[in-house]
């Protein structure tokens, strides 16, 4: 390895991926933290906070869940419910920062772009998903990218981790076996996925069942395009932008961490809510 | 087995600062690595181990998972490194010129069309320059390690240049930023493998 090439493209990120594998990896020498630095190569300018209407993300300590029943039009640009560093070191700080506020913020604002003016902005996004077969590309492509990471950000927490309770631990353990064996089967979806994708642990709304299933792209359970319709309570983003700075092609890795910051309380909070939606 | 992983044809720094050296050794070591090893795993004892990789491609629909998807990361990162170089970049010359500009209309035209379909492909895949069975050029993309010479390709053809536009491909560097990357390609194109490329498609 060339450092002084190393160094000369990587210098923000070693600055904030000094204590993490990546750093360890490719042996780089420790660089004094930077708690603002900025990515490489952007510029705050193209940043548009001002579409923040209204925060719609319960805090971590919340668990009052999303509320997706307002017209997909006035749905607002959520707040991150914790600060950039908070998933460290499941998450690096880079990562979190680069895919919400600019992978996340993309889809929010190119799906307000695609439904603003048209008969979607009046229906919920979950209509416009149970229709999306017949909805423009556009739609389905950002209304998803939108949608599923509002629902990642939500089930992850710095508090998170351990294992869930309540009614979804008995049903998980009635349908899956032992909490392993659920990891497990959760884990095999994740790592399957060929591609961009997520894995998802869903409430199918005819008979209240758990179900396990991966979706390409942005797509997600709730799309009637999806092979088991049902309401995510659990969301794993795979896509490689959701990890690749720290694990780069080390999903696997990615995907054991995640359990470390999975928030369960929401977690069970979906499942109470989808299954008295029945 | 007639298959073989393929040494890079240049060092993994010698496409600074276009590429980055880690992305390089990470994209060739591990992911072409991965693909290939599965490949030849998923494909070994069976009646297509000793088929052409193009034969195999004819009929991936009817071929296992493993097979499309790893045996399409082979190849399609095998033509990858081939069409790139450090010393690439400007326009084509000669017959291939000729046929971008009465295809596209202009060299730039065909870069506008072909950056589009680079842009445009939602989550994982490639960009493709192709010749199709008529000697005429075709701009297209797939998904994920898919490519035109599969028989699930709605542009079917010999792919003669390739961009990867996986997010493994240049997020290190450039991450959300897709269109800087596609950008920088252009000065890294070895159109002269390319040109080889077009005249050995023709028929």
């Amino acid at each position: 390895m060339n450092k002084k090439i190393f160094l000369a493209c990587f210098v923000a990120f070693a600055a904030t991926f000094s204590t993490s594998s990546f750093a360890q990896a490719v042996k780089v020498k420790p660089v004094k933290k930077q708690t603002e630095a900025r990515p490489v190569e952007t510029t705050p300018s193209d940043l548009k906070t001002d579409v923040i209407k209204k925060p719609m993300l319960i805090p971590a300590s919340g668990n009052q869940g999303s509320d997706w029943s307002s017209p997909a039009g006035e749905l607002a640009f959520p707040a991150l419910p914790y600060a950039y560093d908070a998933l460290e070191p499941a998450i690096d700080k880079l990562t979190v920062e680069i895919h919400y506020d600019r992978h996340h913020r993309a889809y929010y604002n190119n799906f307000a772009k695609a439904i603003s003016g048209t008969e979607f902005a009046s229906m919920p996004i979950t209509d416009i998903f149970a229709k999306i077969s017949d909805m423009p590309v556009s739609v389905r492509n950002n209304g998803g990218g939108f949608y599923n990471h509002v629902i990642y950000w939500e089930n992850l927490s710095p508090k998170g981790g351990g294992e869930p309770g309540g009614e979804l631990a008995e049903m998980i353990k009635k349908q899956f076996g032992e909490y392993t064996k659920f990891v497990e089967k959760f884990e095999d979806a994740a790592k399957t996925r060929f591609g961009s994708g997520w894995a998802w642990l869903s409430v199918d709304p005819k008979n209240g069942e758990l179900f396990i299933s991966s979706s390409p792209n942005q797509d997600n359970p709730l799309m009637n395009t999806s092979e088991r319709m049902g309401t995510p309570i659990l969301a794993l983003d795979v896509w490689e932008h959701a990890y690749y700075l720290k694990y780069q092609n080390k999903r696997a890795d990615y995907i054991s961490a995640f359990w470390k910051i999975v928030n369960w309380p929401v977690v069970e909070k979906r499942y109470m809510q989808a299954k008295s939606k029945k | 087995m007639n298959f073989e992983f393929p040494a890079l044809p240049y060092a993994y720094d010698a496409l600074e600062p276009h590429i980055d050296k880690l992305t390089m050794e990470i994209h060739h070591t591990k992911h072409h690595k991965a693909y290939f090893d599965k490949f030849t795993a998923a494909i070994s004892g069976t009646e297509l181990e000793s088929k052409s990789i193009e034969d195999i491609f004819s009929n991936i629909s009817k071929a296992p998972l493993a097979v499309r998807n790893n045996g399409g990361g082979f190849y399609n990162h095998n033509l990858f490194w081939q069409i790139l170089s450090p010393k690439g970049g400007g326009a084509p010359g000669g017959k291939l010129a000729e046929a971008i500009d009465s295809k596209f209309g202009s060299f730039e035209d065909f870069k506008t069309k072909f950056n589009d379909a680079a842009a445009n492909r939602f989550g994982s895949g490639w960009a493709w320059l192709s010749v199709k069975s008529d000697n005429s050029l075709c701009v297209c993309s797939s998904a994920n390690q898919d490519n035109p010479l599969m028989d699930v390709h709605d542009c079917p053809g010999l792919p003669v240049l390739g961009l990867d536009v996986w997010e493994h491909a240049y997020y290190l560097k450039y991450q959300n930023r897709r269109p800087e990357y596609i950008n920088a390609f252009w000065s890294l194109v070895n159109w002269e493998k390319v040109s080889e490329n077009y005249q050995r498609a023709l028929k």
